[in-house]
C-alpha cells in the first residue's frame, strides 16, 4: 500500500512535470511594472555626421590623416541597467549589429524593462566569449561578415575606408577575439549627462541618444596613423590597441529625452 | 494483485514522462540516421546528440548540402569536393586541394570523421565548433569562393530547398544559421567505428586480429602515444613532429595563437582509416605509410619547437623503429580501415 502511495504521488509529479512551460498560464498583470527604453545611435566623425561612400576624403584625423568610410559595424550586446540602489536590469538574450549602412539598426528597443530610475547604462562592444564557443547562433549572431570562420569568433567592430595616406589608398579595421592576451571584449558605462535618469514608466518611454564618433576609434590611448596602421584583421595587438581606443570613449550620451 | 497495480502505475509513469514535450516532428529512430549512435568505446562525445538532435531529414538535408557545389561562388566546388568518401574523407592523391578557379589551398584536406569528438578544427585549430566549421571553406578565397549571404541568397531561390529546409526548421526563410545547422547533422553522422580493432576491441564478431597486427598495436602504446591515443587515435593537441627546420611558409598553431613557441605545430590528426588517407602531413608531402614511419625513424630535423617526445635521452632525434616494427605497424594501422564507412551508402553523393 505504501509503495502504491508513493507511486500516485509520483504519477502526479509526472503529470505536472509533462505540461509544457509554454502552457502554462502567465498570471495577467493588474498593473503594468514594465517599460521601454530606446537607445538612439548617432554616428559621427568629431563634429560631423558620418556620410558613408564620400568620393574624396571627406574627414580629418587629429593628427591631419584625411579619409572616407565606406563600412562600419559592430556588436553591442549584454546591455545592463542600473537603478541608483545598485539593483539592476540585465537585457536577456541582449544582441545587437549595428550597420552605419542601415538606419533600423541604429535604434536599440529594449522591452519588458523594469520601471524604475536608472541612472546608468552599461553594455559591451562586441560579443561575450561564450557565444564565440557554442556554434552557430540566431539573429542578430547568425553567422555573416562579421564573423571569423578560419579563426572562430565575431568581429566586434569593422571600419573600412579610404585615405591618402594609407600606403595601399584605403584602410581595413577588423576587430575581435576573445581569447587572452588578445581579448578585445570591452564593456562600458558611459556616463549619463549631470542629473539625468533614466526613467522607466508604463507610460514613458525614455529615448537615450549616444553620439558613436568613429575618430575615436583612431585617437586615445593609440594614435593611429594610416601609413604605419593600415589593418587589423585578426585578432592580436592591432585589435587590442584599436579596442581600448574605442572602449576610451566612441559611445557618449548627448542627452535623454523622458518621453 | 498489488503486484500488477504496481507494474501497470510504473507503466503509466513512464509513459506520461516519454509523451512531455516532444516537439510535433517525428522523432525518427536513432539507428536510420547514420552516426546517431555513440560507439560504446568511444569517449563522451563534445557536440553531444541533444547538441542537434539527428533526424533522418535534417541529415538527408545536410548530406545534400555537403555535396552541393552550388556552394562555391562558381558552381564548381562542393564540400565533397575535396572530401570523398572513400578515402575518409579527404581528397585522394592531392597534398594540396584545387578549389574554384583551379586555385590551390595551402594545406592537405583532412579526413572528416568522429568530428563528434573533435573540440578544434582545421590543421591550427583555428575552428572552435562543429557547427561553425564549413564556413571556412566556404568563405574561403582559394577554396569555395563564396559568402554565407549569397549561399543562403541561392539556397532561398531554390524551391526544393525552401521545401527541405522548412520540413527540417518549421520555419522561413532559410538563413546562415539553418544552412550550418544542417551541414552540421551530415558532419556529426560521419562516425567510423566499424573497423576490424573496433570488433577487436569490443570483443565482437570479425574482431581477430593477426600476430602481426598485436604486435603492431603493443608498438603504437608504446611508440605512438600519447599524441596518437584513445580510440580516436589522437589526443587532439598540436605538436611539431619535425618536419622541418624553419617555418616560413606554414607556421601552423602559431598562425592562431600567435605564440612563437606554437610555430611549426600541426593539429595531431587520428589514425583511423589512415591507409586510405594517403598523402600524409599538413603539407601531403608523405605518399605513403612507410615513408611517415622513415620520418619518425630517421628524418626527424631539429627546431625550437620540437616536440619533446621526439628527443630522447640519448640517440637520434624520433622513434627507434626496425624494419620488423615498421611492418608490425602498418599491418596493425591497416585493421583501423572501416570499410562500413567508407562504403556506406547513405553517406555517398547519390545514395
Amino acid at each position: 500500500m505504501k509503495i502504491s502511495s508513493l507511486l500516485l504521488a509520483l504519477a502526479a509529479m509526472a503529470i505536472s512535470l509533462t505540461s509544457c512551460e509554454k502552457e502554462s498560464s502567465e498570471p495577467t498583470p493588474t498593473v503594468a511594472t514594465t517599460g521601454e527604453v530606446d537607445i538612439e545611435l548617432d554616428h559621427v566623425v568629431g563634429a560631423n555626421a558620418l556620410v558613408l561612400n564620400a568620393a574624396t576624403p571627406n574627414y580629418t584625423t587629429p593628427s591631419g590623416d584625411h579619409f572616407s568610410v565606406t563600412t562600419f559595424r559592430y556588436y553591442i550586446s549584454n546591455i545592463k541597467l542600473t537603478k541608483e540602489d545598485g539593483t539592476t536590469y540585465v537585457q536577456p538574450n541582449s544582441y545587437y549589429l549595428v550597420d552605419a549602412a542601415k538606419a533600423d539598426s541604429k535604434l536599440l528597443a529594449l522591452k519588458d524593462i523594469p520601471t524604475g530610475d536608472y541612472t546608468s547604462l552599461t553594455f559591451t562592444i562586441g560579443v561575450d566569449s561564450a557565444r564565440n564557443m557554442s556554434g552557430v547562433q540566431q539573429g542578430a549572431l547568425a553567422p555573416s561578415d562579421m564573423f571569423w570562420s578560419w579563426d572562430t569568433g565575431y568581429i566586434f567592430m569593422k571600419l573600412e575606408g579610404k585615405s591618402p595616406e594609407a600606403g595601399s589608398g584605403a584602410f581595413l579595421f577588423h576587430v575581435g577575439g576573445f581569447k587572452k592576451p588578445n581579448n578585445a571584449i570591452r564593456t562600458v558605462s558611459p556616463a549619463l549627462p549631470a542629473a539625468t535618469k533614466i526613467l522607466v514608466r508604463a507610460d514613458h518611454s525614455p529615448e537615450v541618444h549616444v553620439k558613436v564618433d568613429v575618430l575615436k576609434i583612431l585617437t586615445g590611448p593609440t594614435t593611429v596613423r594610416f601609413a604605419d596602421f593600415p589593418g587589423a584583421h585578426m585578432p592580436g595587438a592591432s585589435a587590442v590597441k584599436l579596442a581600448d581606443n574605442y572602449a576610451a570613449g566612441m559611445f557618449r550620451i548627448d542627452h535623454v529625452h523622458a518621453n | 494483485m498489488k503486484r500488477t497495480q504496481t507494474v501497470l502505475l510504473a507503466a503509466g509513469l513512464a509513459a506520461l514522462l516519454a509523451a512531455g514535450c516532444q516537439p510535433d516532428a517525428a522523432v525518427v529512430p536513432l539507428e536510420t540516421v547514420p552516426g546517431s549512435g555513440l560507439p560504446t568505446n568511444f569517449p563522451a562525445p563534445v557536440y553531444g546528440l541533444d547538441q542537434n538532435p539527428p533526424t533522418k531529414v535534417g541529415f538527408e538535408l545536410g548530406r545534400k548540402l555537403f555535396y552541393d557545389p552550388r556552394l562555391s561562388r562558381d558552381g564548381s566546388t562542393s564540400c565533397g569536393s575535396c572530401h570523398q568518401q572513400f578515402a575518409a574523407f579527404t581528397h585522394a592523391g592531392h597534398p594540396v586541394s584545387h578549389g574554384i578557379d583551379g586555385l590551390l589551398g595551402t594545406r592537405n584536406s583532412p579526413a572528416l570523421q568522429n568530428l563528434r569528438w573533435q573540440r578544434d578544427f582545421l590543421w591550427d585549430g583555428g575552428s572552435n565548433h562543429i557547427e561553425t566549421m564549413p564556413a571556412a571553406p566556404i568563405t574561403s578565397p582559394v577554396e569555395m569562393g563564396e559568402t554565407l549571404e549569397n549561399v543562403v541568397r541561392k539556397l532561398n531561390a531554390d524551391p526544393e530547398y525552401q521545401r527541405h529546409f522548412e520540413q527540417v526548421f518549421g520555419s522561413k526563410p532559410i538563413d546562415s544559421y539553418q544552412l550550418l545547422k544542417a551541414l552540421a547533422q551530415f558532419t556529426a553522422a560521419l562516425t567510423s567505428a566499424n573497423s576490424r580493432y573496433d570488433h577487436y576491441v569490443r570483443h565482437e564478431s570479425g574482431g581477430t586480429l593477426s600476430a602481426a597486427e598485436l604486435r603492431g598495436l603493443t608498438l603504437l602504446t608504446q611508440k605512438c602515444t600519447p599524441c596518437h591515443s584513445t580510440e580516436l587515435f589522437t589526443d587532439n593537441s598540436f605538436r611539431n613532429n619535425g618536419l622541418d627546420a624553419t617555418f616560413a611558409a606554414d607556421s601552423g598553431r602559431a598562425h592562431i595563437t600567435q605564440r612563437p613557441t606554437d610555430r611549426g605545430k600541426f593539429k595531431v590528426p587520428s589514425l583511423r582509416n589512415v591507409a586510405r588517407t594517403a598523402p600524409y602531413m599538413h603539407d601531403g608531402r608523405f605518399q605513403t605509410l612507410e615513408q611517415v614511419l622513415d620520418h619518425y625513424a630517421h628524418g626527424v630535423v631539429a627546431s625550437p619547437t620540437l616536440d619533446p617526445l621526439l628527443k630522447p635521452a640519448t640517440g637520434p632525434l624520433g622513434l627507434a623503429l626496425s624494419s620488423q616494427q615498421k611492418g608490425d605497424l602498418i599491418a596493425f594501422l591497416n585493421t583501423l580501415t572501416d570499410e562500413q564507412f567508407l562504403t556506406d551508402k547513405r553517406l555517398s553523393e547519390r545514395p
